[in-house]
């Protein structure tokens, strides 16, 4: 299948994957730091194994992305 | 309508001549209220350049210190500043650069209790913070409050921003729809930051608030603009609005600021 990747093009030798296995084939490291969007809709983590995404659909890997700092600090920090 | 002083058609005469800014724009900027959440690697830049640019109040709002390994990003800071609360040196450089701006320091967590209150008084908020429970707070009161922000994370060489419309364009739980486990979460402290990506993801967030206080062009609503500064490759990702997001979705859950989780202003 062919599908559009992060806005490019990618092909796969199957005909289906589904999220987990698309974030397993793309070496995603931490998947629960990312969000995947699959045509236009954000996929809950939940749903990762039940997903399936196939031929001419659009994927985007969305990465949470923190601030600046050095350090948290103060009392309360995790 | 103002009347300008000859110091103040000198100082802004870079604005006044932009064809989408013009007197009006300068009017509306002097006029305007923008709340820089953060005064680190993302704040610093941010509230320098709403300083040059004579946005007429700009409020920080920071819990931290100055410390040494602060100074290669944030750049509000001086080596002088150890020690020194990073609301205070940040006013001071912002009052540098242009004294006819009002600073508003906030030296304080930002929590349930009072983030409501405080980024209601304001037309814009930049969310510079570094931690997940803080931005996630940040989008809550905005949202609830209608409140316009830029939403700004760096990380290592890259940054991704996006700016939310309450009610109008997707908002930050949208795409991310709760703070991510704090143990999976590498933080620049960790993983490190170039200290240029914060200047260039930070000026991108300036640019919006000025851009949202003027009315020129077209914001960064639903897009999450990201960049490899590595590569030196930049991508929009088209977004949409969530009709279960549980914010700003057809049945909200979420009606209240809550704490969901420990809360901190740095950034």
């Amino acid at each position: 299948m062919r599908i559009t990747l992060n806005g490019e093009p990618a092909e796969f030798p199957v005909e289906r994957l589904t999220v987990t296995e698309l974030l397993r084939s793309q070496k995603v490291e931490a998947p629960e730091m990312v969000s995947v969007q699959l045509n236009g809709t954000i996929i809950y983590s939940a749903k990762y194994n039940d997903t399936v995404i196939a031929d001419q659909d659009e994927v985007d890997f969305l990465y949470f992305m923190g601030g600046g700092a050095d350090r948290l600090t103060g009392g309360r920090q995790q | 309508m103002r009347e300008f002083t000859e110091e103040q058609l000198e100082r802004y005469s870079r604005h006044i001549l932009l064809a989408e800014v013009g007197v009006e724009g300068q009017e509306r900027l002097m006029d305007g209220r923008v709340l820089v959440v953060g005064a680190g690697g993302l704040g610093s830049p941010v509230a320098l350049y709403l300083a040059a640019a004579g946005v007429g109040v700009v409020g920080i709002v920071d819990n931290d210190t100055v410390d040494r390994s602060n100074l290669q990003r944030q750049i509000a800071h001086t080596t002088a500043d150890i020690g020194q609360p990073k609301v205070e040196s940040a006013a001071r450089a912002m009052r540098a650069i242009n004294p006819e701006v009002q600073v508003t320091t906030h030296h304080c967590f930002l929590d349930a209790s009072n983030v409501r209150q405080l980024v209601r008084q304001y037309d814009f908020v930049i969310d510079g913070a570094d931690n997940f429970p803080t931005k996630f707070l940040v989008n809550d009161a905005c949202l609830l409050e209608g409140v316009p922000f830029s939403h700004g994370g760096i990380l290592r060489f890259t940054g991704q921003t996006m700016t939310v419309l309450p009610g109008k364009s997707a908002c930050y739980r949208c795409v991310f729809r709760e703070p991510p486990p704090p143990d999976a979460v590498p933080s620049c402290s960790q993983a490190g930051v170039l200290g240029a990506v914060a200047g260039m993801l930070g000026t991108i967030q300036a640019a919006e608030a000025l851009k949202f206080l003027t009315g020129a062009g077209e914001l960064l609503t639903n897009r999450l603009l990201s960049f490899d500064a590595l590569a030196m490759r930049f991508r929009s990702t088209p977004l949409q609005r969530q009709d279960n997001c549980p914010v700003c979705g057809k049945e909200p859950s979420i009606t209240e600021v809550t704490d969901c989780g420990p809360i901190l202003c740095a950034a």
